[in-house]
């Protein structure tokens, strides 16, 4: 019988083993995939962008149309003067994309034989939203001084209720990383979950009950299928829901006083 | 939880369930956290490094030139429209010229042909008019001998009639001078 546990799609495998300052850092499953993103979106960029047609064929609309959805995203959320993050922004949304994209194959001929999401680890989510808080505080504090701090006391608040909303505004920034990260990694985890407790499905009724048990797994199947496209939806939603808060929290930096 | 020895399929649940809760969730399992942010940091710099450097840089320039030869492109049909409408112009003004141009020239054309017309007119009018004082001094004169003849055929008649019916020879002036009396009478 197939292996029907939906968490053995987030299991990491060494791969190349690699050990350095006394930390494991392995060359695993996760790091192929990060490996993966990153290659996949160069060699597909360059690619579409071989020709730098006047008249671009389908491969560099996509790709045009890409940086000038990234591009309008963040200027009309930030502002033109933001257009200095626009690498980093494009780089955030293009790499979380691509990973959920690549972590949407149901198998890969690797140990495990499964494809593995590297945006469904904490880890690399908490990474992903420190950098972008780090990068707000960082430059916020560099370009605006003190100034920054405007952003923690709203104006046109009455006096005696500013210390609680203050308060307020500061535990949200503080919250950010949490819930930039917690969204991406909770959302990617659940839909993988529950892509691979259904597909189980089909498995299981197999196994118990011989053919008629595959009969009744038709509507597993159906399940499945309805959410493999859900699941695309919101691996492409959640690399814009993380860009679009990338660019709402680099607003702060760049114009602290609301 | 109440197990189901007759059911197959809850009993495997039952397993993987007991092999989920026996193993680290691997999401929270920190054994490769540092070889995730590690390999994380290289590949996302990486990636940083050659869209900012190369892919991004490329997109823009073919954006931006595309949008320049638009605006090119609308910028030489805007001047080949005005162009058209500056020589639409010309030859509408040329034509108004030429058309006045002919109403001049046809006027004078009338004019000259209209002196000639009279000059000739004139010539022949001062031509027939000689002619026609001519004749008529010819025929005066022609009347003036015809009248004097009647005096002289009338002066001889009348001596003529005296000495037929008087047998007295009368003087041709004294016969005269009776014609002469005799026409003033009737003339007057």
């Amino acid at each position: 019988m197939a292996d029907t546990n939906p968490i053995k799609q987030f299991e990491i495998h060494e791969l190349v083993p690699f050990e350095a300052f006394g930390l494991n850092l392995a060359f695993t499953n996760s790091s192929l995939f990060m490996f993966l993103t990153a290659a996949v979106t160069i060699v597909l960029f360059t690619l579409a962008m071989s020709s730098r047609a006047l008249v671009p064929n389908r491969a560099q609309s996509v790709a045009e149309i890409i940086y000038g959805f990234v591009a309008d995203m963040l200027r009309s959320t930030a502002g033109p003067d933001a257009l200095r993050f626009f690498p980093f922004v494009f780089t955030l949304f293009i790499f979380i994309l691509m990973a959920n994209m690549l972590g949407m194959f149901p198998y890969f001929p690797g140990p495990g034989l499964h494809s593995f999401t590297i945006t469904s680890h904490l880890i690399v989510t908490v990474a992903l939203a420190m950098l972008v808080w780090l990068t707000v505080i960082v430059y916020g504090v560099f370009k605006n001084g003190p100034k920054f701090l405007k952003l923690f006391v709203p104006s046109g608040v009455p006096g005696y209720i500013l210390p609680f909303v203050s308060l307020i505004e500061v535990i949200s920034f503080i919250s950010r990383p949490i819930s930039h990260s917690v969204r991406l990694f909770a959302n990617m985890l659940a839909g993988h979950i529950l892509l691979k407790v259904f597909a189980g499905f089909i498995v299981m009724l197999g196994a118990g009950l011989g053919v008629g048990g595959y009969v009744l797994g038709i509507a597993p199947f159906a399940m499945t299928l309805g959410l493999t496209a859900l699941e695309f939806l919101v691996a492409f939603l959640q690399a814009y829901v993380f860009a679009i808060l990338t660019c709402i929290y680099l607003s702060d930096a760049l114009h602290p006083g609301h | 939880m109440t197990h189901a020895p007759h059911s197959e399929v809850a009993q495997h649940a039952a397993e993987a369930a007991h092999d989920v809760a026996e193993a680290v969730f691997p999401p929270f399992d920190p054994t490769y956290f540092a070889s995730q942010l590690f390999w994380l940091a290289i590949f996302f710099v990486v990636l940083y490094v050659a869209l900012d450097r190369f892919i991004l840089p490329k997109i823009k320039t073919t954006i931006e030139d595309r949008r320049d030869r638009i605006a090119d492109d609308l910028d030489a049909a805007a001047n080949a429209k005005a162009d058209a409408e500056a020589a639409g112009e010309a030859y509408e003004k040329a034509l108004a010229e030429a058309r006045t141009k002919a109403h001049v020239i046809a006027a004078d054309t009338r004019k000259a042909l209209d002196a000639e017309i009279a000059k000739e007119t004139a010539e022949v009018e001062a031509e027939l008019s000689a002619k026609q004082d001519a004749s008529e001094a010819a025929i005066r004169k022609a009347k003036d001998k015809a009248f004097a003849d009647v005096r002289g055929i009338a002066t001889a008649a009348t001596a003529a009639a005296v000495e037929a019916l008087a047998g007295v020879e009368m003087s041709e002036a004294d016969a005269g001078k009776t014609v002469d009396g005799l026409l003033k009478a009737k003339e007057a």
